[in-house]
């Protein structure tokens, strides 16, 4: 009688697993989709319920469209007060929503507005919080979440988990895991309205956002360094040709060059395409750590000892200036 | 107007090693520095300082060795420079650490806070929101650009994109984005000054108003199980040799057969 009841408190097992899920100006975020993905794997293994969050104002369209993915339910924050970004406050919408239905995991993307409020929603939920992770899984032995953080540039990789009985929040790298199909049915749809007090703390006065490229998925990816001189023309002809994507070292997007999204390294994102051809690049830490999952890389530098050749499947030492006009004629010339 | 500047000090992290026995990280291999994105923090509260005559004080939590680099920040300009530092703030996660921080910056009560966007030993960036959530005060993070009108901040934030301008009256806590400015160099006279005769303020537990059991490790709600070398992906390493044309050529061939 009592191994029966404790088996049945195995598979009706309380708690959710949750992904929070964000709109930007082109519809749910890619990296929303991803951790809805992972959150479905983790459910399946451990026999838990999964469930999408939004928190908001008049996203009717978006709520429904977030039902059709791989979640037993989708719960809607909604508040006037939500209407635009504020930190503090969907983190406080959010947690109302947390203490009611003690979700034992939640997963973040980490954008630049999912760390904000998973990292304050961490300190209301006294919660235990693993950031920028790229492996999850749940530890069949005790049933925590267990998190990879790469640290120190992306040379070492830190295995974490939160204490036991707190709840459990993580926010997960972009492009990490694989984004799921919607499963051609719609999920349970619960609304909630959280108690918001107006204030006049945040106001956006002015926003500027264009179409991002997303080329942790692109197939092939031209990378221009600092030999590129800052003259992107080169690199972004040769890209055109090759039909590939264009992208670059964190000190162009320092200046201005090209938008972070397109950075890459630790501090942007990991490239995970079959080409990478990389061209006037040094190889410090924090860029390689963003090539690691690429299949075949290709370098041009001018430097024979440059350290990215140690990460270099092919090494071509060249001066790009020369080298790059070549590539684009005989690539014409074999007329492709 | 008085600004709090967090700063923290880190390892290089080219030099890191982890002890293959013992798996803990070998920080008597690398030298120290100032975290990167903590430079444009400083740098970043400077310039209101020289704009709007602010005074700046650098606040960090950690051993005693974070000394000399705090001393750098006064060196560069800030007029103050407090390390909270006691074995019960050991082994803190962003948890207990922003728990720290934050019970140190309510007995200073300054108008701004800045810190860095994010460190590069464990990068999570989720410091600087979580302090502003124990002061219950907004935050607005990946700030490249910050002016003042009538005790409200106008903020520049990158977001995915582009950017945004942000509105937000002070007290406020802004994470200063990695790069956003030129980190100044320390003038020569003011560097001997900080090396030579002034005093870093230190506060230890019993400074602060604290419940210990939010402090150090005891306090952390999350824990590191063990640590592992990311081993890097094995590469040819193969120099393709000749004329600038058949290394083209030979380039454009690798590309062309290498699909899916
Ligand atoms: C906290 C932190 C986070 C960081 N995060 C990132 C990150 O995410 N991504 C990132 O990229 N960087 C990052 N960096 C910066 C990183 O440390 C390096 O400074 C940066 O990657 C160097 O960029 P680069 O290789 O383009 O330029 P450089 O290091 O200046 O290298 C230029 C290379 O071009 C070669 N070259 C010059 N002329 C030619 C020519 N005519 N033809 C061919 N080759 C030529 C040179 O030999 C050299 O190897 C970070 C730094 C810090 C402190
Ligand atoms: N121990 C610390 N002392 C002072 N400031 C810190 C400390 N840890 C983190 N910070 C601040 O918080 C920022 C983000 O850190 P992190 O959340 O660890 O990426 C840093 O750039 C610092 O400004």
């Amino acid at each position: 009688m009592l191994q029966s009841f404790y088996k049945l408190q195995q598979v009706v097992k309380m708690g959710e697993i949750w992904s929070f899920v964000e709109v930007g100006p082109e519809g749910i975020e890619a990296v929303s989709l991803e951790i809805i993905g992972k959150a479905a794997e983790l459910g399946d293994q451990s026999n838990m319920r999964t469930a999408a969050v939004l928190t908001g104002w008049g996203m009717e369209k978006i709520v429904k469209e977030v039902s059709r993915y791989p979640v037993d339910r989708v719960y809607y924050v909604e508040h006037g007060e939500l209407a635009f970004y504020d930190p503090a406050k969907h983190a406080n919408a959010l947690h109302q929503l947390v203490e009611k239905e003690k979700p034992e995991i939640v997963l973040f993307g980490a954008t630049y507005n999912g760390v904000d409020i998973a990292a304050r929603l961490a300190i209301r939920a006294e919660a235990g919080l693993i950031a920028h992770v790229t492996y999850l899984g749940i530890d069949p032995s005790d049933g925590r979440l267990v998190g990879h953080v790469p640290g120190f540039g992306g040379g070492i990789v830190a295995v974490c988990k939160c204490r036991p009985g707190v709840l459990q929040i993580a926010t997960v790298r972009p492009g990490v895991f694989e984004r799921p199909i919607p499963t051609g049915h719609e999920a349970e749809i619960h609304r909630f309205s959280p108690k918001l007090h107006p204030t006049n703390g945040w106001r956006i006065v002015e926003r500027r956002v264009a179409k991002v490229v997303d080329i942790t998925r692109a197939e092939k990816v031209v990378v221009a360094g600092m030999g590129t001189g800052g003259e992107l023309s080169l690199a972004k002809t040769l890209a055109q040709k090759l039909g590939a994507q264009l992208a670059v070292t964190r000190p162009l997007a320092d200046l201005g060059l090209a938008p972070r999204d397109v950075q890459v390294g630790s501090t942007g994102v990991s490239l995970r395409s079959n080409i990478a051809l990389i061209l006037g690049v040094s190889g410090a830490s924090h860029f390689v750590s963003g090539i690691r999952d690429v299949k075949t890389v290709i370098s041009i530098n001018i430097d024979r000892n440059a350290p990215i050749f140690q990460f270099s499947d092919y090494c071509v030492e060249a001066d790009l200036f020369k080298l790059v006009p070549k590539i684009i004629e005989e690539f014409e010339k074999e007329g492709a | 107007m008085e600004i709090v500047v967090c700063v923290k000090v880190v390892p290089k992290v080219e030099q890191v090693r982890l002890d293959p026995i013992t798996k803990t990280v070998d920080r008597t291999s690398a030298e120290n520095e100032l975290n990167d994105a903590d430079k444009n923090a400083v740098e970043a509260a400077l310039q209101l300082k020289d704009r709007y005559g602010s005074r700046v004080t650098v606040l960090s939590m950690g051993p005693l060795f974070f000394e000399p680099l705090l001393k750098l920040c006064v060196a560069m300009g800030a007029d103050d420079a407090i390390l909270l530092s006691d074995k019960a703030f050991a082994g803190a996660d962003t948890y207990a650490t922003s728990y720290v921080l934050a019970q140190a910056i309510k007995r200073l009560r300054p108008d701004i806070i800045l810190c860095g966007e994010s460190t590069s030993d464990s990068g999570t960036a989720q410091v600087p929101p979580q302090i502003a959530e124990w002061l219950g005060y907004p935050n607005i993070s990946y700030v490249s650009h910050i002016s003042i009108e009538d005790r409200v901040v106008v903020a520049k934030r990158t977001v995915k994109g582009g950017y945004e301008v942000v509105k937000v009256p002070l007290p406020v806590v802004m994470s200063v984005e990695l790069g956003s400015n030129t980190p100044r160099f320390p003038d020569f006279k003011r560097k001997r000054w900080a090396e030579r005769e002034f005093k870093i303020t230190i506060w230890t537990a019993n400074d602060l108003e604290l419940d210990l059991n939010l402090t150090g490790k005891t306090g952390s709600k999350t824990e590191v199980i063990e640590l592992h070398p990311i081993a890097p992906p094995q590469r040819l390493r193969k120099f393709l040799e000749g004329s600038e044309e058949e290394k083209a050529r030979a380039i454009i061939k690798i590309i062309r057969e290498s699909k899916g």
